[in-house]
C-alpha cells in the first residue's frame, strides 16, 4: 500500500515536471525543429509539424549569416555588452565595497535605494532619455546604448557585489592591515582576488541584461546596421508580411540557448541577489 | 634632483594618508555610481515629470507649462483608456496565475529527483533568454495558418471538422481574435515571469529550518497542513518580494505586445508602454508620451513601498 502511494507520488511529480518543462521549453523546441525545415515541408499544414517530412536543410542558416544583417546585430550586441560590462565593473565594484564595508550603518539603506533604481522600468524613462541621447549627439548609434545601459546594470551589479563582499570575513582585511597594507591596498590585493567568482557572475548577468534590453534600443536606433539582437531580429528579419520563419527561428535559438546555459550556471547567485538577503542560505 | 625625491616621498605619504582614511575612501568609492545614476536616471526622471506638464513636442522643444492638460487630453482618447485597462488587466491576471503556479513549481523543484538540473535549465529558459526572441518563438507557435497547436487540435479532432469542440474552421487565429490575443499575451507574461518567481520561492522554501518540518512530521501533520500552516506563512515575505519583481517587470514591459500584436487587432491589446512609445517616439508628441508613461508610476511606487515594508516587518517578528 505504502509502495503504491510512493509510486503514485513519484509519477505525479514527474508528470508535473514534464508539463512545466514542456510549457517553458515549447517555443525553443519549436525553434530548433523549424530552423532546419525545408519550405515545402514547413508550409504544408497537413504535415506533422513536429517531424521532418522532408530531409533537414542548413539553407536557412546560410541565408541568415550571409544575406541578412544578423551577423552585424550579433557583433553590435557583443560590442555593447563588453563595453557596458567594463563600465559597470569599474563603477560598481568600488561602490559595492564602499556600501558593504566603508560607509557604515547607512550603507545597507543606500544599497536598497540603489537596487530600487534597477526596478525603474525603461518604459518610464525612454522618452526623456531619447532627448538626452539626441543632445549628447549619440542618436542612431550603438554608443547611445553603451552610455545608457549602465543605468540599470550598475544598480543591479552593485547590489549583487555588495552581498558578495559582505560574505567575506572582516578578519581577512584586518590581518592585511596588520601586515602593513593600507585600507585601499587591503581591498585591491586581498579582497578583490577572493571575489573573482562573484565578479564572474556579475559579468555574466550584466552581459545578459544588455542582451535582453529592448525599449531603449528600439527608441534610440533606427539605422539597421546599428541595431542589436533584441531589436534587430524581430524588426529587421520580418519584411512586411514576409516572414523568413526558419532563419528567424535560427536567429532566436542561436542566441537564446547559450544564454540560457550561462544563466543556469550562475543562477544561485542571482537568486541570492533577488531575495535581497532575506533568505540566509 | 633632491626636490623631486622629496616631492615623490610627499606624494607617497599623501597617497598613503588618504588610502587609509575610511571616511574619505567610502564616499569616494561611491561617488561615480551616484553621479551616474543622478545624471542618467534622476535627471531624465525630472525631465519626464517636466514634459508631462508642458506642451513640448519634437518639433517645438520649448517648455510651456500647461498644468494637467496632457493628462486630461490623454484620458479622453480611446487608445489610452484601452491601454490603461489592458495594462491593469494583463498584469493582475498574470500575477494571480504566476503566484499559484510558482508555488506549485517551487514545491516540486525543491524535492530531489533525477534530471533536476536539466528540468531547471528548461524551466529557466524563458527568463534567461531575451524576451523578444522568446516572443518570436510564440509568434510562430500561434501563427494563424501553420500553428502546431492548431495541428494538435486537428489531430485530436477538436478542430477543423463539423461539430468539433473548438469549431469547424481550420485554425483558431490566436492573434487576430480579441479574447485569444489578450489571453496569448497574458500567457506569455506568465511563461516569462514564472521561472523567476519560482526560483525565488524555492530559495524561501529551502531556508525553512528542517527541524521545524521534522517536528511537524513527528506531530503527525499532513502534507496540506504543513504546507498551509508552516511553509506558506514562513515564505510569505519572500513571496511578496517575488510578486513585486514579477509585477514591476510585467507592468514595465513593452517587448511582448510590441513583438506579438503591435497592439492589434485594431488597438485592443495596446498597453500603456506601447501607446507611450507610439505617441512619444513615433509621433513625436513628447509631452503626451511622457504623461502616458508616467501614469502608473504613483501606483507602482505605492505597491513597492508597501511590499518592502511588509517583507521587512515580517522578517523582524
Amino acid at each position: 500500500m505504502i509502495r503504491v502511494s510512493r509510486l503514485l507520488k513519484a509519477s505525479l511529480r514527474y508528470g508535473a515536471v514534464i508539463l512545466f518543462c514542456l510549457f517553458s521549453a515549447s517555443p525553443f523546441i519549436w525553434m530548433l525543429i523549424t530552423m532546419f525545415k525545408q519550405d515545402r515541408d514547413l508550409y504544408r499544414s497537413a504535415n506533422n509539424p513536429f517531424l521532418f517530412n522532408e530531409p533537414p536543410t542548413l539553407a536557412h542558416l546560410d541565408l541568415l549569416f550571409k544575406h541578412t544583417n544578423f551577423p552585424i546585430f550579433l557583433w553590435n550586441s557583443v560590442v555593447v555588452g563588453v563595453l557596458v560590462v567594463l563600465i559597470t565593473l569599474a563603477i560598481s565594484i568600488p561602490a559595492a565595497y564602499s556600501l558593504a564595508r566603508l560607509v557604515g550603518r547607512w550603507g545597507e539603506r543606500a544599497g536598497i535605494g540603489i537596487f530600487l533604481v534597477y526596478l525603474v522600468p525603461p518604459t518610464l524613462l525612454f522618452i526623456p532619455m531619447s532627448r538626452v541621447v539626441v543632445s549628447l549627439g549619440l542618436s542612431n548609434s550603438i554608443w547611445s546604448l553603451v552610455v545608457v545601459y549602465p543605468t540599470f546594470t550598475i544598480p543591479f551589479s552593485t547590489w549583487l557585489l555588495m552581498g558578495f563582499f559582505k560574505s567575506i570575513p572582516r578578519d581577512l582585511e584586518e590581518a592585511a592591515r596588520v601586515d602593513g597594507y593600507s585600507r585601499l591596498a587591503s581591498f585591491v590585493k586581498v579582497i578583490l582576488p577572493l571575489s573573482i567568482s562573484g565578479v564572474v557572475a556579475v559579468i555574466a548577468f550584466t552581459f545578459t541584461l544588455t542582451l535582453h534590453e529592448f525599449v531603449y534600443a528600439l527608441a534610440f536606433i533606427t539605422t539597421s546596421t546599428q541595431r542589436t539582437i533584441s531589436v534587430g531580429v524581430p524588426t529587421e528579419l520580418v519584411r512586411g508580411d514576409v516572414f523568413y520563419w526558419q532563419s528567424l527561428m535560427a536567429a532566436a535559438a542561436i542566441v537564446a540557448i547559450p544564454v540560457g546555459l550561462v544563466y543556469n550556471v550562475f543562477l544561485d547567485r542571482l537568486v541570492a541577489g533577488f531575495t535581497m538577503g532575506a533568505v540566509k542560505g | 634632483m633632491n626636490a623631486t625625491v622629496t616631492a615623490k616621498k610627499q606624494w607617497t605619504k599623501g597617497f598613503r594618508f588618504w588610502s587609509d582614511r575610511e571616511d574619505l575612501l567610502g564616499p569616494l568609492f561611491l561617488l561615480p555610481a551616484v553621479v551616474y545614476i543622478i545624471a542618467l536616471v534622476g535627471i531624465p526622471f525630472v525631465i519626464a515629470l517636466a514634459y508631462s506638464v508642458t506642451d513640448v513636442t519634437v518639433g517645438n522643444t520649448s517648455l510651456d507649462f500647461v498644468g494637467l492638460q496632457n493628462f486630461q487630453a490623454i484620458l479622453k482618447t480611446p487608445q489610452f483608456k484601452q491601454g490603461l485597462g489592458n495594462s491593469i488587466m494583463f498584469t493582475l491576471v498574470s500575477q494571480v496565475i504566476i503566484i499559484v503556479l510558482a508555488n506549485i513549481l517551487a514545491i516540486i523543484l525543491s524535492a530531489d529527483f533525477r534530471g533536476k538540473w536539466f528540468a531547471r535549465f528548461l524551466i529557466m529558459l524563458p527568463w534567461a533568454t531575451p524576451i523578444t526572441l522568446g516572443t518570436i518563438g510564440w509568434l510562430w507557435l500561434l501563427d494563424s495558418k501553420f500553428s502546431p497547436i492548431d495541428w494538435v487540435f486537428r489531430y485530436l479532432h477538436l478542430l477543423g471538422e463539423p461539430g468539433a469542440l473548438l469549431g469547424a474552421q481550420k485554425n483558431l487565429f490566436y492573434l487576430a481574435r480579441l479574447e485569444l490575443a489578450r489571453a496569448s499575451i497574458i500567457m506569455i507574461y506568465v511563461w516569462r515571469m514564472l521561472p523567476l518567481a519560482a526560483v525565488i520561492l524555492m530559495a524561501g522554501l529551502t531556508s525553512i529550518p528542517q527541524d521545524l518540518l521534522d517536528q511537524a512530521d513527528v506531530d503527525g501533520a499532513s502534507f496540506w497542513r504543513t504546507l498551509f500552516q508552516i511553509k506558506l506563512p514562513l515564505i510569505l515575505p519572500i513571496m511578496s518580494i517575488a510578486l513585486l519583481f514579477s509585477l514591476i517587470f510585467t507592468v514595465g514591459d513593452m517587448a511582448v505586445v510590441y513583438t506579438l500584436t503591435r497592439g492589434g487587432p485594431v488597438y485592443y491589446t495596446q498597453i500603456l508602454p506601447t501607446w507611450a512609445f507610439y505617441k512619444g517616439i513615433e509621433s513625436g508628441a513628447l509631452a503626451e508620451g511622457a504623461a502616458t508613461a508616467l501614469f502608473l508610476f504613483p501606483v507602482l511606487l505605492a505597491v513597492a513601498i508597501l511590499v518592502l515594508r511588509f517583507s521587512r516587518r515580517t522578517e523582524v517578528t
